[in-house]
Formats: structure tokens, C-alpha cells, sequence
């Protein structure tokens, strides 16, 4: 505890609950067809999930059950569908550090001990700023086009609470009692009330940004750990045993509220199992996903996580929004310099990683990925090697579909910050979820965001 | 009997074994083989009395022990605290103290991640079950000096130089009044400068200790609270809390969703109200009026949270702690004692998801692990009945409903059904009474109570 603030501890605490931001796992309709009692086995999802595997057997040839079609239809229309991940830079990532103005005076005024040298790591669309010596990996996909930066991006009044200014960005809206996520809200519109893969948190805990109203959603603690095991059962009996979770969930109908959920989460449990089978009993070598490009070497879960998200959009499963948080402690009061190398190599070397694997698999161009923060930090450094919450922040913009260009600006130092000593904003926030809801999802944006139609729309895709 | 309690309706109907395990489940952690039959025997007022008046505490059956078999250190070794106090859940004869400990828990709720000692956690735990059914008014005193409070909620940074306004706001918010309900921003700073003096010292050794009341940090200043005027202390911020006229019906309201999951009707409210305030602040009438209300009996059901699922299916089946793996079993499905997710507790609409079903049903094939049935050695009936009836026998013979039962039989049916060689007939009974054991206990019937 001694290095993030105390604020910061409970607000990470806070996702386990995602406590205030949604009103409940989502529902299934109710008066929905539910399966007669069988999900799919291994064998037809495997064909399901294998476009071509599928046009040689045929749907019809699996007599799937009228409600397990309507999961096919979504897996079939799968390859086509864009696919939006949201990386979380959990604590507040300090975009002074990120891309360090070591070009402008000012900087090492306000940085006396914290101040980056010259990384040799140019950001080419300004000169005053470096890529953090720890983040070549992101300075390479900038050079190839393939992020956008968006240097100092939030909203006016900050709320300088990690909690209160996470939730906003979740909620996609300064309004601390909405309870639904800015992409449950799309998914609640846009989604199917047949498919909890199309919004998926890969933390193990739903992600407040994907919690929806109705649609259905899911939690994972990565693509290959939903696995259910049954001691003293196998062969036959384990898959008829397995095939039970659904409708045995469901025995007790729907009639109150406890048991209501437990019969839409059991169903859900039951389909995500079905949906995720193949990645099951890989062990955990260092490519149990069939990776074609290495990932870092590392004990955090996070390579492993993003390197199960591309086989599982190579295996064809039906994913739209996709959220997790980012490997490392951003909220860094103090041991700034170590804390935030180790956080920033990490993650930018699995993203980039991840971008080759998604180019090598055929699948970059239908994937983008938003990666963002809380807050940024105050620009003067703390007296104890570190720096506390401040306003705006970085957020970027990874994909071959990405425009690779700056949004907004880093202003001159000397003008860039509000009263408190806080980045101002140049960008806010939900310019970005609105650019991205009609250029990505082609969506109506107003639908979504509230007030939408007040914010700037930034060309964020090519 | 006070004019009060007479006016709050009582469950009069019949109380069965089934009526009883519902009890048990609401008021503790779930019936041990039989209990449930014998709780009924002594009919709702002699059950309910059992429960709020039990007898000298004993622990009943194995203790518990880590993954080596050595004893537990709950104070130092990481997850042992949650193994200790599960351990209680499990062995206790007194289950309505640990449940309302953990009522407690969650009610102030307090995070190690916060706090950072196991230590000043089992000195808040000893405190809360002290007080488990006695004064809230001795309780919110006891808590507010409680030195994991002091930590977890900035009490000993709180100085008259530099209030610190974490305690007060939450005091108000969630401990006593409930959000915006009667009080201002400047009330919150003021309970705040009121709270001033609290301070503890550091020792390498032994880490925060020390914890006291220091005058020079108090500020001695007047304080004007709920439009009151006064040179307010620690003292006096927890009563003018009590005494606010949002409190009675924020206590009750609280506490009765812990045993109830829907909101209690209007009358009732306020009875309850009324007792809770002409018994002074005493908790205990409260409790034993909630739990013979009918709407425990006949309204509907309540997930259980993870914790409660796993000590009942620990004591069902008779087995004690005898593995660490408890610790993150249960975090994964969303309930690690001393770690609740936030100051405002854990949320009880929202245990389950797809990610905490897994979970929850891995704790249920780790009660049923050590006594699967082998194929090739034990021997089961090829009898769909009889296969349902002896993995019941395995949890106690709960009470299931029959449509469970239905679902049950079915999948028995078809799983028989797969047996079509000679050796499979034999093999396979055994395989489907593990799987129906572990089938039941993530059933509707035993998730939720």
C-alpha cells in the first residue's frame, strides 16, 4: 500500500462488485425460447466455430436446437463483425512520463527528480516529446500508422477520485448514477439476447464498461479457464453431466428474483462452456493458444489473456466488445520510475504482440483496441518520487484500421495546465466513444452517449 | 411485550423440517446432518430462541489444519484468516454469532488490503462478534475507535490541523444514515473536525500499534452538526448520528436485508422501528422479530453468498477445513473474508455471474473430491431412484423441490442410458452418483435459500 493512495486501494477493490456501475448481470428475456436441454458438444462447436468446416457439414445437418442456431447465426456473422477491445491502464497513467516533453524547459521545472532523459525514441508528430524508454514497442507501432495518440484527453472539472473518474469513463458520461457501461449500452442495442461472449471481461469480474441492461455478457478469467471439471466423473457420464448445468439451473423456473439469476447464469455458464471448449486442457505452456507470433515471457497473466483473445477470434467466436485491464500499477504517489517501466514494457510489448499475432492470423483489420486511463497526473512531481492524481490524460488507439495520427495536442507547458496544476483537456472523452460508436460499430452515437451530438467527432478510423 | 413488537406480524404456519433448514440457512450457515428435523421438533419460538440464546460456545468437529496438516496461523500466514473464521462458520454450535459477525463485517465493512495487518482484522472480528446481538449504540462506539477502522478509514490521520473527512462521510453514508438522507457537505466536515485526535505509532516489529486518543490533536472547537451546536468529540458524532431521526429506519432497513430480500411492508418498518429505538439501540429484539416474520417462511429466496455456500455445503456433508484452497476458492466466486470489495460491503444482488459460477461450482466438487465413489472398486445401484436418493443422502437429505428432483431424474435417465456395454453398466453408476452429488449442490435448491 505504500506507493498507490488509499483512495486508490478501494477503488481497485471496487471492481469485484463493479459494485455501483451496473443494476445486475443481465437477464434473458423472459418468454425467450430457451434450448430443449442440450447445449452443442465439443465436436459441433468446433464445426460451428470454423467458418469452413461448417459450409462443408452444413448447419442443418447438426439439427441444432432452434435456440442454439441463433448462437450460430451470430458466430457465422462473427467474421465480419468489428470488434472493439478497451484496455485499462488501472491508478492513472502519467502522460508526462509516456511521452515526455524533454524538449520543453518547463518540463524538468516541474520534474527535478522524475524528469525522463532524452529516450532517442522520437514521437514523430511533435518534436518536443519521447517515447518513456520502456515503451518501443508502441513507438514502433506509431511508426508503422498503426496508433493514435491522443496526448491529453478527459473532460473539463476533472473529478480527481479514481473511482468517481473511472466510473465516468465507464459509463461514458459524467453522471455518477448511471449503472449501465457506455458499450453495455450499445451492446443493449445493437446485441443479441443469445450471445454472453459479445461483451467479455477477461479479468474474471464484469467490467462496469460492458455492463448492459438486458443483453447477455460474460466474465473470464482468460480463454482458456472456463473449464468445468467434475471429480470421480468421465466419458459418457461427464458430457450428459455437463449438459445438465443449463437445464438443472433453469429447474425452479424464474419466479423470484435469486432464482431468476441463478437460472440466467447457469444458462450463460452453460453456453460460454460450450463456446470455449477447445481452449480447454492446454496446460500452460508458453503457446497454449497456437500463437504464431511469440508473447512476453511473463508470471502476470496479461500476455497469456490477449494471446487467447486472438484465438479466440480465429476460432471464430461471436466477441464485439471486449474489456480487461493492462498489466501494471499506474497510480504511482511515489516509486514512480520503477513502478511505471515495469507497467509500460509489459504492456506495450504484448500489444504490440498481440497486433502482430491479429496481422498474422488474417484478423487485424477487424479489431481495434482503445487503451485508457482514469486520470493523468499533476505536473509538478511529489516530494517522494512520484506524482499524484491530476486531469487529463493519455488514451491511444491501436489497429491496422487506426488513423495513426495525433488527436489533440500537448500544448507549450507554460499554458498546458489548469489552476490546480492539472493538464487540461483537448479531448474529451466522449468525442472518442462517439467517433468510435459510428466509425467503428456504425452506430448512432446518440444513442448511447448522452448528449452525443455536443461533442466533437475526431477521425479515429481509415 | 412491548406495544411494538405485538403490532409486527408472525409466521404461524407450518415449520417443518423445510421452514427450519430455511432458517438455518437465513440465521447461519445452514443445517449439519439432522439438524434440520431436530430444529423443527422444537417449533419456530424454541427454534429462533435456540438461535438468539444459544449455550456456551463449542467447536464440533474436526479442527481445522493447512494443506500440510499443521494448525492454522491465522494472524500470519496469507489466507489463514479466512480458513480460521471459515473453520467457525463450519464448527460452531452457535451460527447465528458468526453470521451476524459476519453481518457486522459487511456492515463496516473493513479491507486488510486497506489495513495490511491479519492481526488488527481478527481484533475487529473478536469485537464484532462480541457485540453480535447487543447495542448498536456500543457497537458504533467500539467501531469507531476499532484501530483497523482507525487505519482503513483514515481515523489516525484525521487531526484538528488537517481534517480528514473519509470516517465522517462514511459513518453518515453507510454506516448509520444511508446516502443523502439528512445531512449536508458541511456536515460532513464537521463531523469530521469532531472525529479529530484519534493517533497511533509505527514499530518496525510489530507495524501500527499504540492506537489512542491525544486531546492536542482533538480539535476542541465548536461544532455545529445537524444544525446542533457543540464542542462535539468522537463520542458525540456516533450519538448525534444514532439520535438522527433517518437512522431507526436505515438500521432496520439494513438489517433486515440481510435476512430478507424484499423491502419489509410499511407496518412492519415502522414497528420495527419503534422496538429498535424503546429497546435502546438493542439489536437482538430486532433480529428475533425479523427471523419469525412470515416473509422469511413464505416470501422468496435469496442467493447465498459464496461464503455461507461453501461452510453449509462443508457442514452438510460433515467435512472440515482441511485445505488452504478454501482462501481463493471462494475469492474467486466473489467472497474472501477480510478482503470485502469496498467500504460499502459486498453487494448481495450480485454474486453470481458466469466467472462466479464456475467458482461456486468448483467449491462444490472440492466438498465432494475426497469421497468420490471409484469405479472400478465401489459399487452404486443401476436404479435412477436409488442413485438420486443415496447423492441426496451425501448432503443431509435436503429438502428439494420437485422439479429438481424431476431434472435430476432425468439427466440419471439418460446418463444410464449411455451404459450399452456390459462393463459400462457396471463402471458407470458409481460415476453418475459423483456427478449427482455434485449436480445437487449447485441446484437451485441449494444455491439459493
Amino acid at each position: 500500500m505504500a506507493r498507490c493512495c488509499n483512495e486508490f486501494s478501494r477503488s481497485s477493490l471496487m471492481h469485484t462488485a463493479v459494485a455501483e456501475a451496473a443494476s445486475g448481470l443481465p437477464a434473458i428475456e423472459p418468454g425467450m425460447p430457451l434450448p430443449a436441454g442440450t447445449g452443442l458438444d465439443r465436436r459441433s462447436f468446433v464445426l460451428r466455430s470454423a467458418g469452413l468446416a461448417l459450409a462443408v457439414y452444413g448447419a442443418g445437418a447438426l439439427k441444432l436446437p432452434l435456440f442454439e442456431e441463433g448462437v450460430l447465426e451470430a458466430a457465422s456473422a462473427a467474421p465480419s463483425q468489428p470488434v472493439l477491445v478497451s484496455l485499462f491502464l488501472d491508478g492513472g497513467a502519467d502522460s508526462l512520463s509516456l511521452l515526455a516533453p524533454v524538449g520543453d524547459p518547463e518540463y524538468r521545472r516541474l520534474r527535478p527528480k522524475l524528469a525522463l532523459p532524452d529516450s532517442g525514441l522520437a514521437f514523430t508528430e511533435d518534436p518536443r516529446l519521447r517515447w518513456h524508454p520502456s515503451a518501443g514497442s508502441l513507438r514502433t507501432l506509431h511508426l508503422e500508422g498503426k496508433l493514435t495518440v491522443v496526448p491529453t484527453v478527459g473532460y473539463t472539472d476533472a473529478d480527481q477520485s479514481h473511482f468517481t473518474s473511472r466510473h465516468y469513463w465507464e459509463v461514458g458520461a459524467t453522471n455518477a448514477g448511471l449503472r449501465t457501461g457506455w458499450l453495455g449500452r450499445y451492446l443493449d442495442k445493437a446485441g443479441r439476447n443469445d450471445n454472453p461472449l459479445q461483451g467479455l471481461s477477461l479479468d474474471g469480474e464484469l467490467s462496469p464498461s460492458i455492463a448492459t441492461r438486458k443483453a447477455p455478457v460474460a466474465a473470464l478469467r482468460g480463454a482458456d479457464q472456463y473449464s468445468f471439471w467434475a471429480p470421480g466423473v468421465w466419458g459418457d457420464v461427464e458430457r450428459e453431466m455437463m449438459n445438465t448445468i443449463g437445464p438443472l439451473g433453469r429447474a425452479r423456473g424464474y419466479g423470484d428474483r435469486a432464482l431468476a439469476s441463478l437460472a440466467n447464469t447457469a444458462t450463460q455458464a452453460s453456453r460460454l462452456r460450450t463456446q470455449l471448449s477447445v481452449f480447454t486442457n492446454r496446460g500452460n505452456g508458453s503457446n497454449r493458444f497456437g500463437s504464431p507470433v511469440p508473447y512476453p515471457e511473463h508470471r502476470s497473466a496479461f500476455p497469456q489473456r490477449l494471446a487467447g483473445l486472438a484465438a479466440m477470434l480465429a476460432a471464430g467466436l461471436p466477441l464485439r466488445c471486449v474489456a480487461l485491464r493492462a498489466y501494471g500499477m499506474y497510480d504511482t504517489h511515489s516509486e514512480q520510475p520503477e513502478a511505471l517501466a515495469a507497467g509500460l514494457k509489459l504492456t506495450s510489448e504484448t500489444l504490440l504482440a498481440f497486433q502482430r499475432d491479429l496481422e498474422a492470423r488474417g484478423l487485424a483489420d477487424r479489431v481495434l483496441t482503445l487503451v485508457w486511463s482514469e486520470f493523468g497526473r499533476r505536473g509538478e512531481e511529489n516530494g517522494s518520487l512520484g506524482t499524484d492524481h491530476g486531469a487529463a490524460g493519455v488514451a491511444l488507439l491501436m489497429g491496422s484500421r487506426a488513423r495513426g495520427q495525433m488527436i489533440g495536442e500537448l500544448p507549450n507547458l507554460k499554458t498546458a495546465f489548469d489552476r490546480n496544476g492539472n493538464l487540461k483537456a483537448t479531448v474529451d472523452f466522449r468525442s472518442v466513444y462517439s467517433s468510435l460508436l459510428e466509425q467503428w460499430f456504425d452506430f448512432d452515437a446518440a444513442a448511447v452517449i448522452p448528449r452525443a451530438r455536443s461533442y466533437r467527432r475526431l477521425q479515429l478510423v481509415r | 411485550m412491548p406495544h411494538s413488537a405485538a403490532r409486527i406480524p408472525v409466521y404461524r404456519g407450518a415449520f417443518g423440517p423445510h421452514e427450519a433448514e430455511r432458517l438455518l440457512w437465513r440465521a447461519g450457515f445452514g443445517p449439519k446432518r439432522g439438524q434440520g428435523r431436530a430444529l423443527a421438533r422444537k417449533g419456530l419460538d424454541g427454534a429462533v430462541k435456540s438461535l438468539i440464546a444459544p449455550g456456551r460456545g463449542r467447536m464440533v468437529g474436526p479442527k481445522p489444519r493447512d494443506d500440510k496438516g499443521r494448525p492454522l496461523a491465522p494472524r500470519d500466514a496469507w489466507g489463514h484468516d479466512h480458513l480460521w473464521w471459515l473453520d467457525r462458520m463450519v464448527r460452531s454450535n452457535r451460527p447465528l454469532v458468526e453470521r451476524m459477525t459476519l453481518v457486522w463485517h459487511d456492515w463496516f465493512a473493513t479491507s486488510n488490503e486497506g489495513v495490511g495487518s491479519q492481526t488488527l482484522m481478527l481484533r475487529q472480528n473478536a469485537l464484532f462478534r462480541h457485540h453480535w446481538l447487543g447495542s448498536f449504540e456500543h457497537l458504533l462506539l467500539a467501531v469507531t475507535k476499532d484501530p483497523a477502522m482507525l487505519i482503513w478509514l483514515s481515523g489516525t490521520e484525521n487531526t484538528k490541523w488537517s481534517p480528514n473527512e473519509n470516517y465522517g462521510r462514511e459513518l453518515m453514508e453507510l454506516f448509520t444514515l444511508g446516502a443523502g438522507r439528512g445531512y449536508t457537505e458541511r456536515d460532513v466536515r464537521e463531523q469530521a473536525r469532531a472525529l479529530t485526535g484519534f493517533r497511533n505509532d509505527w514499530r518496525r516489529s510489530v507495524g501500527p500499534t499504540n492506537f489512542r486518543f491525544d486531546r492536542e490533536r482533538h480539535d476542541l472547537g465548536v461544532k455545529r452538526i445537524f444544525g446542533k451546536r457543540g464542542k462535539f468529540d468522537w463520542r458525540d458524532s456516533c450519538r448525534l448520528c444514532l439520535h438522527h431521526r433517518n437512522h431507526p429506519s436505515f438500521f432496520v432497513q439494513k438489517l433486515w436485508s440481510y435476512f430478507i430480500p424484499v423491502a419489509p411492508p410499511h407496518g412492519t418498518q415502522k414497528a420495527l422501528e419503534q422496538l429498535y429505538v424503546s429497546r435502546d439501540y438493542a439489536v437482538r429484539p430486532v433480529v428475533e422479530a425479523i427471523l419469525k416474520h412470515p416473509l422469511l417462511y413464505n416470501g422468496p429466496r435469496m442467493v447465498k453468498p459464496p461464503i455461507v455456500f461453501a461452510a453449509g455445503l462443508l457442514r452438510a456433508s460433515g467435512r472440515g477445513i482441511d485445505t488452504e484452497s478454501w482462501t481463493w476458492l471462494c475469492a474467486n466466486a466473489g467472497q474472501q473474508l477480510f478482503f470485502p470489495p469496498n467500504v460499502a460491503g459486498w453487494n448481495d444482488d450480485r454474486w453470481l455471474d458466469t466467472a462466479s459460477y464456475l467458482a461456486r461450482w468448483d467449491i462444490a466438487g472440492r466438498v465432494t473430491r475426497p469421497a468420490v465413489l471409484d469405479s472400478g472398486r465401489d459399487k452404486a445401484p443401476f436404479d435412477a431412484d436409488k442413485l438420486v436418493e443415496r447423492a441426496l443422502r451425501f448432503w443431509g437429505n435436503p429438502s428439494i423441490s420437485p422439479k429438481t428432483r424431476r431434472v435430476l431424474l432425468s439427466y440419471t435417465k439418460r446418463a444410464m442410458r449411455t451404459a450399452n456395454q456390459d462393463w459400462k453398466r457396471k463402471s458407470y453408476p458409481p460415476l453418475i452418483e459423483n456427478s449427482l452429488r455434485h449436480l445437487i449442490a449447485v441446484s437451485p435448491d441449494l444455491q439459493t435459500s
